[in-house]
């Protein structure tokens, strides 16, 4: 059984088509990355995965671990193992970084029916997985990502992910306004999730970030569909092409 | 502005109430006629209504209809069920001062943890001490008697009229108490009215903090509780003052706190609302001494169809001080928040640094908020600045943390939280930030 299966999806966004029968099928292990230009659907994809409200599926389904995912509300998914790391992450000031994480984990874990962790637990797993991707400690004692820059707010969304130990993990534009350093810290972190039970969507414009993040799998989307799939050469291929070749046969 | 009025049917039946309490309200010659000229004044206008500029959002007349006769004095059966209402906050490290149905009750308070340096008497046994006439002339403000009780309001000269009891402390010179004085006011009556009147005078160079809390034992419903607490911070003093109300849900509460700040000195002052039907909490903080700081900070909670009024009068009459306001308030349902917080700085006042801040949080289609600030200046080199926005959670912070695995319920939780922190974090006392925090906590958890 497939991890995820997106099938033949149709997604309106107010009053604009925005995916046209897309589909995509993701196991367990395997990293996909979905390239496209600007209006492609990109993050609209992401946007459904995840459960975010405005968006009206008028056709196909998506599966998850063989479930429903549509039928689910945005917590259940997470709870189930969906976890996008949002292109922009929002700033909330008022709830520490780490009370947000631990009630958030806490809150995944009881709709598993898993047991909470107390906040010493909590901390030194917390302390523990921000170590390894060198997050000072202090930064967990801000607001979630108030005053962060981009690179530290793409480095919390790997936080999280470190923490929380997603099935599937979507990268939603991760390379979006980080400088070459900060995004090879990030690809590292994401490269250290790799794992044979998880799998990953990389969304992105630009090859750049693939070569850090190697992919399995390379999907074009143009017009809110799938155009052309192959392998990690297929990325190569874009970048000396340019996406206007898909356009045309969108 | 006096508005005569024909004696109303209304006006008839306050005068009445008046009249059959009078023999329960401590002191005799000068105070009773004290009482009397108080009650007067507040003839004078009766219920406020919303034709006076400073009642414009809650209109009294229209909203609380009437004045409740006088609770009885608690009797045993009273006690019982006030010591039941106390709950958790007899854990409270404190002094503890109680007052049930404006009478003190000295068995349920702990007047034995006293620190040295404090003294409390309550206001009836100093009311009652024949030999203390002047000093008790002096308790009732006669200032705000001779001018016609205008300055404070009806409801401070009824307060002063029909008070039954209160504490009297005084902090001396110097003194650093480590624990905090708890006045807890507890209701056990249902349809009747509690008048309590406090002073605090914390002495040059002290310490202190002042915790007040506004209970209801089960059973007390629609009751009228009208409180003063009427403070003198001395020069370099410093209080923290947290008050709680959580009053029955049908409960009208309408109190009033009154700050003389001395020179150099530091008032912290923190507000929540949480409980009754109809609140009015008006604060009148004034500098009278240069180079000291204010903090007026307050949180409305407010649900179902309450109706709470937060209003501040500041009165920056002296140089180089500084005030901050911030207010937060969060409404559900059909219920209305009201912040009037009104800055007056002076013509010598130079140098003056006040901010306020006010927010509204709105749950719900019906929910109403109303932000007044009112700023007068009339010094030339001050830095004053004020904000008020009112608005819904904000949906991509919402969608966040559901995309993180909390419920709708836990996020809006969460949010709502953010949202008062920065009020409630402006609590020094540790113990006493936590004790606003789990109210709050409270709060949330009881919507479900």
């Amino acid at each position: 059984m497939s991890l995820l299966e997106v099938k033949d999806l149709q997604v309106r966004v107010e009053d604009r088509e925005i995916l046209h029968g897309l589909s995509l099928t993701v196991n367990k292990g395997e990293v996909h990355a979905i390239m496209g230009p600007n209006g492609s659907g990109k993050s609209t994809l992401s946007h459904v995965i995840a459960g975010k409200p405005g968006y009206e599926v008028t056709g196909g389904e998506i599966l998850f671990g063989g479930e429903d995912l549509l039928a689910m509300s945005p917590d259940q998914r997470s709870a189930k193992g969906v976890f996008l790391a949002f292109q922009y992450p929002v700033e909330i000031p008022g709830v520490t970084t780490m009370t947000f994480l631990r009630t958030a984990l806490n809150a995944q874990r009881k709709a598993r029916g898993e047991s909470e962790f107390l906040v010493p637990e909590f901390l030194k797993k917390a302390y523990a997985v921000a170590e390894r991707l060198n997050i000072p400690r202090e930064m967990l004692k801000r607001g979630v990502n108030v005053g962060f820059s981009g690179g530290e707010k793409k480095r919390n969304e790997i936080l999280q992910m470190a923490l929380f130990e997603p099935a599937l993990c979507i990268l939603d534009e991760m390379d979006s306004g980080l400088d070459i350093d900060a995004l090879r810290v990030a690809a590292d972190g994401v490269n250290a999730l790799r794992s044979p039970d998880r799998a990953m969507v990389v969304i992105t414009h630009y090859q750049r970030l693939l070569n850090y993040i190697i992919p399995d799998f390379v999907h074009v989307m143009s017009k809110g569909r799938v155009v052309k799939s192959g392998g990690k050469e297929l990325a190569l291929e874009l970048e000396a092409s340019g996406y206007a070749q898909f356009e045309d046969a969108a | 502005m006096n508005i005569a009025l024909a004696k109303t049917e209304s006006g008839r039946a306050v005068e009445n109430i008046f009249t059959a309490a009078r023999d329960r309200l401590p002191g005799t010659g000068k105070v009773a006629e004290i009482r009397r000229q108080a009650f007067d004044a507040f003839e004078r206008i009766g219920l406020p209504h919303r034709r006076l500029e400073d009642w414009k959002y809650t209109d009294l007349r229209a909203l609380m209809r009437e004045v409740l006769p006088l609770a009885p004095a608690p009797d045993a059966a009273a006690l019982k069920r006030a010591e039941k209402a106390l709950g958790s906050l007899k854990s409270v490290d404190a002094c503890r001062l109680v007052l049930i149905d404006g009478v003190l009750a000295p068995s349920l308070s702990n007047q034995g943890a006293l620190e040295s340096g404090v003294r409390v008497q309550s206001l009836r046994e100093v009311l009652e001490d024949g030999s203390n006439e002047v000093r008790a002339d002096l308790l009732f403000i006669r200032a705000d008697l001779l001018n016609n009780g205008e300055m404070y309001g009806p409801m401070v000269a009824l307060n002063a009229a029909m008070a039954t009891d209160g504490v009297i402390i005084a902090v001396a010179a110097g003194a650093a108490l480590a624990k905090p004085l708890h006045i807890i006011h507890v209701a056990t009556r249902s349809s009747a009215a509690i008048y309590t009147r406090s002073f605090l005078q914390i002495g040059k160079g002290a310490r202190a903090t002042l915790l007040e809390s506004f209970v209801a034992a089960d059973g007390a419903q629609s009751y009228q509780a009208n409180d003063a607490v009427i403070v003198s911070l001395g020069d370099d003093a410093e209080l923290q003052h947290v008050r709680l109300m959580a009053d029955s849900a049908d409960a009208v509460n309408i109190s009033t706190a009154i700050f003389t700040v001395g020179a150099k000195a530091r008032l912290n002052t923190f507000n929540q609302t949480s409980g009754g039907v109809l609140s009015r909490y008006q604060g009148y903080l004034t500098f009278a001494g240069e180079g000291s700081k204010v903090d007026a900070n307050g949180v409305n909670l407010l649900n179902g169809r309450q109706h709470a009024d937060t209003t501040l009068f500041l009165d920056h009459a002296v140089p180089n001080c500084a005030s901050r306001e911030i207010f937060r308030s969060v409404v559900d349902d059909r219920a209305h928040s009201v912040f009037q917080g009104r800055i007056i700085v002076q013509p010598k006042a130079q140098k003056t640094d006040a901010k306020m801040m006010t927010r509204a949080l709105l749950l719900s289609d019906e929910a109403e908020a109303d932000n007044k600030p009112e700023l007068e200046i009339f010094a030339d080199d001050v830095t004053c600045g004020h904000g008020a926005t009112t608005g819904a959670l904000d949906e991509s912070l919402l969608f966040y943390l559901r995309a993180r695995g909390l419920s709708e319920k836990e996020a809006q939780a969460l949010l709502i939280q953010a949202f008062v922190g920065e009020a409630i974090e402006s609590i020094a006392s540790d113990a006493l930030r936590e004790l606003a925090i789990l109210t709050a906590q409270r709060w949330l958890a009881a919507r479900g």
